[in-house]
């Protein structure tokens, strides 16, 4: 094991990418993920690696794009008004099926908002966000070591299914220091990518497109995005069970807010409610089927905690379909739940149980 | 018999989508000449643009990818600094560089990114219609002019080579025309000065600008297309070597 340092979210999301490879990072200045761009300006030339400050985030996405269609590992990080922008490019990004990490720091919203720490982009991380029928992976790590590791794990991914893999976190996140183990995790095997463009020499020319305006091609194209999206869902859905299996009361959350849950639950069997707790990881695939499973306990509540007006609630009421009660508790723009709060959400639904 | 002119190889044997008396197809045909000239097939990666060209990678055999109306010189941006060896071309027209893509090429030029930018400025949007473009000349009537194009309203027609030339990361600035023999003559010789300088690895953006005729859009015939822009366009866009690599 190697030793522990202690860093913050942003700078340590950075190391982690140069850990995974990452040969170009491009990005644009914006609070609070701007550790990340120093870090990478500083870090990637000591590394013979390609910095660019783009002009913009529109800039920033497409000189991803035109860095993945080399083949190469391309990224850029920002915070909710950038990944607004982004969406057009990330867009393409699917249509073209190119792979790539944007590591979204979100803030609170709509409009310029607040640097403080929200989790209002859910629903343009996992429905898409541009237009199109399109999906983009969506990790949620909830501590800095997790950020490191799902940081890898992002660019496999995306090699591995030609996708956009968002890792969304948010201020706290990206600003806290925490001590982490820089641990380099084995790639996985990737296949080969005969689709870049690298100069037509002893084969045919690769052309990467998203216009297809003939014989139906679209329909086609846009069914295999679907199948390779359904076979995403089949076997990367990752998700954290905590007390599930006795709770009257399961907390879902992700990210920083599940941190706070987590604290709660904690407090909540001490003073004997059978509280438990589940964590998506993966936000898209959404682990519908743990929710769905947990909801065929009779007699159980569910408490989705948030920070944002109920975003992730719709995915856990899908889930739960209607099984159990789904009540939900957030703060939105940039304020955080306390652990005393969601407490009080927890004793309003479940009893004391005394043995 | 001898063999005095054959299609270069890098330009695919096949019917284009233009439109008769379209400037595309030549600017494609001189693009494709020049990189079989320089024997470079193998190692030019170019860029589509959202625009009439936008199947360019139909017609020229190069690796090619088509990215969002006016990215291109972020995309080609992404790609030369991933793969500095290879040859990276970006092929536009005015209202994908000039308009939605200003501080694309702005900034890619002001990096001195080590790109070749074929401009294609045919004053109007073919693709959606022949609407306004910031090329456009004045009292010019498009689809959104329709009583011709207003100072007072739409501003005046950029002029792109003009404003690039200032940067210290541009190398080589030129506009040419697709409008007779002659001046096709000097757009081939634009073309190949500009890959030329990015073949030689020397610091710097190029760009070639071509007026090229859009006679649907103007509602003219092809032959009164090729005399608007001798006597019209000209006059707004004078053809001119407006930057050269030995004296940047
Ligand atoms: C974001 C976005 N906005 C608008 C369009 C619609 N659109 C497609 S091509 C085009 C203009 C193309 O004109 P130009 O660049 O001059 O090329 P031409 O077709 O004349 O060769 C526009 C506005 C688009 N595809 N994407």
């Amino acid at each position: 094991m190697s030793e522990k340092v202690l860093m913050c979210g942003n700078e340590a999301l950075g190391e982690a990418a140069i850990l995974a490879g990452v040969d170009g990072y491009f990005g644009y200045p914006i609070t609070p993920q701007n550790e990340a761009t120093a870090y990478m300006a500083r870090r990637m030339p000591e590394e013979g690696r390609v910095f660019v400050q783009s002009e913009s985030e529109l800039a920033a996405i497409n000189m991803v794009m035109g860095a993945a269609a080399t083949g190469a590992r391309a990224m850029t990080s920002s915070s909710s008004p950038g990944i607004s922008l982004m969406q057009e490019g990330i867009s393409y990004l699917a249509g073209l099926e190119l792979p790539c990490v944007i590591v979204n720091i979100m803030r609170g919203g709509p409009g310029l908002g607040s640097i403080a720490p929200a989790q209002g982009d859910y629903f343009q991380a996992t429905r898409g966000g541009g237009h199109g029928d399109y999906r983009c992976i969506v990790l949620a790590p909830a501590s800095v070591q997790e950020l490191v590791d799902l940081m890898q794990l992002a660019f496999d991914l995306a090699d591995q299914y030609r996708i956009t893999v968002m890792v969304l976190g948010d201020g706290i996140l990206g600003q806290m220091m925490e001590p982490v183990e820089l641990r380099k995790l084995p790639r996985r095997d990737l296949p080969e990518k005969t689709w870049a463009i690298t100069g037509a020499r002893g084969r045919p020319q690769n052309i990467l497109r998203s216009l297809l305006m003939t014989d139906n091609q679209l329909e086609l194209h846009n069914k295999h995005l679907q199948e390779k999206y359904a076979g995403i869902c089949k076997s990367e859905t990752r998700v954290e069970q905590f007390d599930v299996d006795d709770a009257d009361v399961i907390c879902v959350a992700y990210g920083i807010a599940a941190r706070v849950v987590k604290s709660a639950v904690i407090v909540a069997r001490d003073e004997g409610i059978r509280a438990g707790w589940i964590r998506p990881i993966t936000l898209w695939p959404f682990p519908t089927d743990a929710i769905g499973m947990a909801a065929e306990h009779k007699g159980r509540e569910f408490l989705v905690v948030e920070m944002s007006c109920g975003q992730m609630l719709e995915d856990v009421r899908l889930a739960v379909n209607g099984k159990a009660p789904v009540r939900f508790y957030g703060r939105a723009g940039g304020a955080v739940p306390t652990v005393e709060e969601v407490l009080e959400q927890i004793r309003k639904i479940a009893p004391v149980i005394v043995d | 018999m001898q063999t005095v002119f054959s299609r270069t190889p890098t330009l695919k044997d096949c019917t284009t989508h233009y439109c008769p008396g379209c400037g595309h197809g030549l600017a494609h045909r001189l693009v494709a000449e020049v990189i079989d000239e320089l024997d470079i097939r193998s190692r030019t990666l170019g860029i589509a643009p959202v625009g009439c060209a936008v199947y360019a990678y139909d017609y020229i055999d190069v690796d090619m990818i088509e990215v969002p109306h006016g990215r291109a010189p972020a995309v080609a941006t992404g790609m030369k600094r991933m793969r500095p060896n290879n040859i990276i071309f970006t092929y536009q027209g005015d209202g994908d560089l000039a308009s939605i893509g200003a501080a694309e090429i702005l900034h890619a030029a002001n990096r001195g990114e080590k790109i070749t930018v074929i401009f294609v400025n045919n004053a109007v949007y073919g693709m959606t219609g022949g609407q306004m473009a910031p090329t456009t000349l004045l009292d010019q009537v498009t689809a959104t002019t329709p009583r011709g194009r207003s100072q007072q309203n739409d501003g005046f027609p950029l002029r792109i080579c003009e404003l690039l030339t200032v940067l210290p990361g541009t190398a080589y600035i030129e506009r040419c025309s697709l409008h007779d023999p002659k001046h096709i003559r000097q757009v081939k010789k634009a073309i190949r000065r500009a890959f030329e300088h990015q073949v030689e690895d020397k610091p710097g953006l190029t760009l070639v600008e071509l007026l090229s005729p859009c006679p649907t859009y103007w509602r003219k015939s092809p032959k009164e297309a090729m005399a608007w822009i001798a006597n019209e366009m000209t006059k707004v866009f004078p053809l001119q070597c407006f930057k050269e690599p030995e004296k940047s």
